[in-house]
């Protein structure tokens, strides 16, 4: 991408020019003609002036043209949902993900806590249902517990109904609180395009730059770049398998540990 | 058996005290940094730490770091629950003095594995 840019194309026509015009220089020197001479590093040096104009302003078109496109898309695009219209910028959606993804986290644990103690209720019933039944099967039941046996099996049927009914309602909002993955899949992917364009914009810059460098002579000095923090936390490893210097797993960690004497 | 429970991510300190609470530790308290996890170590008379390492403010790691070189926490069992993943990271942990760790995602088994391998370390001691 970087060897096909326009900046490449310019900047070795810029060459052309340069190396033509050395000899014309050497001739005009030689035999004298100095103000011709001037007159032909003030050209060159023009055309260098222009080039770099050229590519900074069309690199900041690009890159303006990119953060401009990502605005408009998403209104656009996604009408329906006034609320994500209304974000303009990459940092608000991916909160909006961030939002989205701990609602929907809460919204479905809330769900489960709900359910598990009717779970655990109609098991623990059931439990004590069955022990008297038994009971019931070996005769050993007098008529006055069978009545009370009778009553609650009763009760025990209409709430197992009544119970699944509000189980089943939790599941289904669980399911519909998965409903997040689909919204945050469309930010994020809006989100992935604006980087790749300014990705593929930084490139040609850096690209540039270099060419500015070499064209000027500029020679850079690194020493000031800041040093990585040791062990700077990193986050979640997106390609481990790719990495030596990452466990896969939590068995990685133990064998890690233990070799160290844990 | 008190726990402080350290995470900025509010569902992570849920998931966290959920399978706690089903291994049975129902004194749960929580954190959302380093920051404000230490002032509640200092005055909640805890039992047992289980932290994040990346966190803002005040990472797990420091707070690990800190409560070592501190006498009242040097001998608090700490156990790392975290994303990060890097050996040396863990190593470093290791050194820090941490008593267990343990990558994200992780499941409900592990969990109580490393918590009762803790437990039984410190009663052999």
């Amino acid at each position: 991408m970087a060897l096909n840019s326009p900046g490449e194309q310019q900047t070795s026509e810029f060459e052309k020019l340069l190396k033509q015009s050395t000899s014309e220089l050497i001739e005009k020197v030689e035999s004298g003609d100095l103000s011709d001479a001037v007159n032909l590093i003030q050209r060159i040096n023009d055309e260098r002036n222009r080039n770099l104009y050229l590519e900074v302003g069309r690199l900041t078109r690009a890159l303006h043209d990119a953060i401009t496109n990502f605005h408009i898309d998403m209104g656009v695009a996604n009408p329906a949902t006034e609320e994500m219209s209304k974000m303009a910028n990459a940092t608000d959606r991916l909160n909006y993900v961030i939002k989205l993804t701990q609602d929907a986290a809460n919204q479905t644990m809330d769900k489960v806590d709900e359910s598990a103690p009717v779970a655990d209720r109609l098991r623990d019933q059931a439990g004590a249902l069955r022990k008297d039944w038994a009971r019931l099967v070996r005769r050993e039941m007098k008529p006055e517990e069978f009545r009370d046996l009778y009553r609650r099996i009763d009760d025990f049927l209409k709430e197992t109904e009544e119970q699944s009914n509000s189980l089943s309602g939790n599941f289904n909002d669980i399911i519909l609180a998965q409903g997040y993955q689909d919204l945050t899949g469309q930010v994020l992917i809006k989100v992935i395009t604006l980087v790749q364009e300014i990705e593929e914009n930084l490139v040609n810059l850096v690209c540039m730059a270099s060419q500015v460098d070499k064209i000027t002579g500029i020679k850079h000095d690194n020493s000031d770049r800041p040093e990585e923090e040791a062990h700077a936390p990193e986050g979640p490893i997106i390609n481990a398998e790719e990495r030596v210097d990452v466990v896969s797993g939590q068995d990685e960690v133990d064998d890690l540990l233990s070799s160290l004497g844990f | 058996m008190k726990i402080l429970i350290v995470d900025d991510f509010s569902t992570m300190r849920r998931i966290v005290k959920n399978l706690l609470r089903d291994l049975g530790f129902t004194n749960t308290h929580e954190a959302d940094d380093g920051l404000t996890a230490l002032p509640m170590l200092e005055t909640g008379n805890f039992d047992f730490l289980v932290t994040d390492w990346n966190m803002p403010g005040m990472t797990g790691f420091d707070l690990l770091k800190t409560c070592r070189a501190d006498p009242r926490f040097k001998d608090l069992p700490i156990l790392m629950v975290t994303a990060e993943a890097k050996r040396e990271q863990i190593v470093a942990a290791a050194q820090a003095g941490v008593n267990g760790y343990i990558v994200k995602p992780f499941t409900a088994a592990v969990l109580k594995e490393k918590i009762e391998k803790i437990f039984e370390r410190i009663e052999q001691q």
